[in-house]
């Protein structure tokens, strides 16, 4: 038993926010670095039953997957049921370069009507209705640190983060909730 | 803050976001072999820096990881346009083009008046 390795999640026992919005660590995802050219496209959404997003800041989700567009041919794959990710990608012969990054990263959600001030106390990009609607996706700065933020619903987002960098990231939305239900 | 448009992303986006890349649209030379020393430290070291509108590189970093080219005045900061990297330099005839030559006339103590005229 003494020789048990444990995995201890970045942000574990961790809570913060205010009224107006909630900061929560979330639970463990596996998440892929998938770089791809056009005509790979349509074999690898097959592969992962998602249509991959090709317009700027959009993002496919499909019963807990979630396939982000972040760049004309790089998504952020994540699969919040912990699905092999790896394994489905392996199985696509069509050219792709595909990375786990499941523990590179982590994610913190944030919800509430105050969600959006929360979030835009450090990060530039603009949180309105029109230009950044449910299910729009982006790699972003907040503070000093890079992101990669998802509009999950109306007043909720996931935001995720590199692994160690996560306490500043928890730290910067817990202290932008409570300016933000001032 | 200033807001530069990605053409990949298509919309303008914080300049936290972006990093700049140096000059645009340089030649490098087919026979860099045969070319001397001077001539190879031209093309590889040495930048015009002039006021005025220049074309230079940026990549969206902290967004979509993509080098373009855009079009810049370097007295006021203003972002004139921004094209896709590998599209040719757009004919901006409308606006002012950045002074070649170093200014003549002299324009109080500036740093820019003492430096030397790279090539």
């Amino acid at each position: 038993m003494a020789d048990q390795a444990l995995r201890k999640a970045p942000l574990v026992g961790r809570h913060g926010g205010s009224a107006g919005a909630r900061v929560t660590p979330a639970g463990p995802a596996t998440r892929l670095s998938l770089r791809a050219g056009t005509d790979a496209i349509g074999t690898l959404s097959l592969a992962f039953g998602l249509e991959l997003p090709q317009r700027p800041k959009t993002s496919a989700s499909v019963s807990g997957r979630h396939a982000l567009w972040l760049g004309p041919d790089e998504w952020l794959l994540i699969d919040e049921n912990g699905a092999d990710l790896m394994a489905i990608a392996a199985g696509v012969s069509a050219l792709h370069s595909a990375t786990d990054v499941s523990h590179r990263n982590t994610a913190i959600l944030v919800s509430g009507p105050d969600a959006a001030g929360a979030i835009a106390s450090s990060c530039p990009l603009d949180l309105g209705k029109t230009i950044f609607p449910v299910g729009a996706a982006a790699r972003t700065v907040l503070g000093k640190i890079e992101i990669v933020l998802l509009r999950t619903g109306e007043e909720e987002y996931r935001v995720e983060c590199w692994r160690s960098f996560s306490p500043y990231a928890f730290g910067i939305l817990a202290e932008g909730a409570e300016d933000a239900a001032l | 803050m200033l807001l530069i448009y990605c053409p990949y992303c298509e919309e303008e986006r914080s300049e936290l976001e972006f990093r700049h890349g140096g000059d645009a649209h340089i030649a490098r030379p087919t026979n860099m072999a045969d070319i001397t020393d001077e001539e190879f430290q031209d093309f590889f070291f040495l930048r015009d820096n002039p006021k005025g509108l220049i074309f230079e590189r940026w990549r969206h970093i902290h967004g979509c990881g993509r080098f373009f080219n855009a079009a810049r005045d370097t007295v006021s900061d203003k972002f004139v346009m921004s094209y896709k990297a590998g599209e040719p330099k757009p004919d901006l005839s409308g606006a002012t083009p950045a002074t070649e030559k170093p200014l003549t006339e002299k324009v109080g103590e500036t740093h820019e008046a003492t430096e030397g005229t790279a090539k």
